[in-house]
């Protein structure tokens, strides 16, 4: 809805975007510009040196791929809790509704070594595994676990207020018209959640390529098997090398900004869908 | 996104006889494996964190709790949540006004540039302070000349802080206040109320839960930050390290039950976040729905500013 009245009636628009660009500039604009330059100064040839070496390639792999099969897990399983949460009374439905934010609200290092607890060899899940010669930590199953904890409210709370607001005349009427309940779900229902699932699944796939706390705890850090970009950064930093931290961050940046316009569109798509 | 929760479980549960309720034993098949999945990937990491953290005892927890370096991580971890929150929730409502109240050009990469911190790998928010202020970064020599350290230093921490937590208060407030139209501050402002009389009584009755919600949320990232913080940090003990990197260090240090000792603190904030943001999110739903309603409507058509004691 546009509302071509709202321009400027009311005060305080100097004032506010004064403020708001100022602050912007100092915490993000400025810092931004100097790493965009720092890609720029280091040159083309070295650029590209530090973008593709070995351990740089491989930690793009990793963290693209788990990050990939992490979002993908927690579709499923985002649409099967968002599912039971709406459409299901059983005891403790509340509790377990909160409890889906607790990745978003439980710091990721903290995530990170209670994963480590559970599936490492001594932990709960861990004592089972290992033996069984499934190493759950410290291994691409470990890293796996830490990206799929930090991903697993998004799909969630994107499916979730769809569902609520699906009216039901959609599956009285396949219902009517003689479908299965699969049918009706597979027919009727899922089109309709598809958009919020994909963005849910867009949401979870970028948080997972940025992880770093979760994942340095649990995923055994090993170069070339499951060591992910941000940490080749932090690696890249420590040895003070600037430019090839700043030329894999540019990388990272192009990448997060591809998915970010991803999400926008689903999230548009998504509420068109949402009855409000 | 965070936002689209304050809406879930309205209290609409389909009626028991309507043709959508399933057999009960797919519904049960459905629910167990639901919660199983929650269980082992949420709860059992979650009772972990205590098991471990009393696996040697209450001595030992609270000795590795009240150890001065512990202290000392408490404190700053507080001290730039203090900093961190404050500023952006100003800055928050400040965007939020003029993002929602005018239209100008480049609203959209205005947006973009706030939503950054969000979509950008933490350790990359700690990478461009150390570029910009670090020893050899673009204003390093500037600043030694001054003797003015902002990274491997506290302001550096706080700086990160504030990055990542940036987007949190604006983005609740901006969907919630694009929803409402602006017919009841142009009013006001007719009847010569201030911009700040505006704000106060027009405007922050209609938000205040969302505004809330942000803050929950914005705090809850503060405390917890880890990967912008240990760039930046520089892991100086007693000084620059925060509760998150205190528990790593611990951790690395073979002190497994000390780290958890101390993971309780942030986890016990987080569950306490997940509790209060559970409550605005009821409090907020009533608000929420009606002030959309009543904002779909071309003229004010229902009684809407007295929800506060409701």
């Amino acid at each position: 809805m546009t509302r071509p009245l709202k321009a400027r009636v009311l005060p305080g628009f100097g004032l506010t975007i004064g403020c708001t660009l100022f602050y912007l500039s100092f915490i993000v604009l400025i810092p931004f510009a100097g790493l965009f330059l720092k890609g720029v100064a280091i040159g083309p040839t070295e650029f590209w040196q530090a973008i593709s070496g070995t351990r740089a390639v491989a930690s793009y792999r990793i963290t693209l791929g788990s990050a990939f099969a992490a979002a993908t897990l927690n579709a499923f399983a985002g649409l099967l809790i968002a599912w039971i949460l709406v459409r299901y009374r059983f005891p403790g439905r509340r509790l377990v509704d909160a409890l889906v934010d607790l990745p978003f609200a439980l710091p990721a290092a903290v995530g990170g070594i209670a994963l480590t607890a559970v599936f490492g060899p001594r932990g709960w899940v861990g004592r089972i595994a290992y033996p069984l010669g499934i190493q759950t930590a410290y291994s691409r199953i470990g890293l796996l676990l830490a990206v799929t904890f930090v991903g697993l409210p998004y799909v969630v709370r994107s499916v979730q207020p769809v569902l609520e607001d699906l009216p039901p005349e959609i599956e009285e009427a396949a219902h009517t018209l003689g479908a299965t309940r699969w049918q009706t779900f597979a027919h009727a229902i899922l089109p309709v959640l598809t958009p919020a699932i994909l963005s849910g699944f867009a949401l979870a796939l970028a948080r997972g390529i940025g992880e770093y706390g979760a994942v340095i705890f649990i995923s055994g850090n090993i170069p070339l098997q499951t060591e992910v970009t941000s940490l080749v950064i932090a690696i890249k930093l420590d040895q003070y090398d600037y430019a090839g931290a700043a030329a894999v961050a540019l990388v990272m940046l192009a990448a997060a900004f591809v998915l970010l316009l991803a999400i926008n569109v689903l999230q548009a798509w998504s509420r068109a869908y949402q009855v409000r | 996104m965070p936002t689209r929760s304050a809406e879930h479980s309205a209290g609409s549960a389909p009626a028991a006889a309507d043709p959508r309720a399933a057999s009960p034993w797919l519904g049960r098949l459905l629910i167990a494996l639901g919660l199983a999945y929650l269980g082992v990937v949420l709860l059992l990491p979650l009772l972990a964190i205590f098991s471990e953290a009393l696996s040697k005892g209450w001595l030992a927890y609270l000795t590795a709790i009240g150890d001065r370096e512990a202290r000392v991580a408490i404190s700053l971890t507080l001290l730039s949540a203090a900093i961190a929150v404050p500023a952006n929730l100003v800055f928050g409502v400040m965007a939020a006004w003029a993002i929602t109240k005018f239209e100008f050009r480049g609203k959209s990469l205005l947006l973009t540039l706030i939503d950054l911190p969000f979509s950008v790998s933490p350790v990359i928010g700690g990478l461009v302070f150390v570029l910009l202020y670090g020893a050899r970064g673009w204003l390093g020599p500037w600043l030694e000349a001054h003797d003015i350290q902002i990274v491997f230093a506290k302001p550096g921490i706080v700086l990160a802080t504030i990055f990542v937590t940036l987007p949190f208060v604006v983005r609740e407030l901006v969907p919630l206040m694009q929803a409402q139209t602006a017919a009841d501050e142009e009013a006001a402002f007719s009847l010569g109320a201030t911009g700040w009389q505006i704000f106060r009584h027009v405007t922050l009755p209609n938000v205040k839960w969302a505004l809330l919600y942000g803050v929950i949320l914005c705090n809850a990232r503060a405390m917890g930050e880890f990967g912008a913080a240990s760039v930046v940090s520089g892991y100086i003990r007693g000084s620059t390290v925060t509760l998150p990197l205190h528990i790593e260090i611990v951790f690395n240090d073979y002190n497994a039950a000390g780290a958890f000792a101390c993971a309780t603190l942030l986890t016990l904030t987080a569950l306490a976040t997940l509790v209060l943001k559970t409550w605005v999110e009821a409090r907020g739903r009533g608000a929420r729905r009606a002030a959309l309603a009543v904002g779909a409507l071309p003229v004010q058509a229902a009684p809407r500013p007295a929800r506060s004691g409701a």
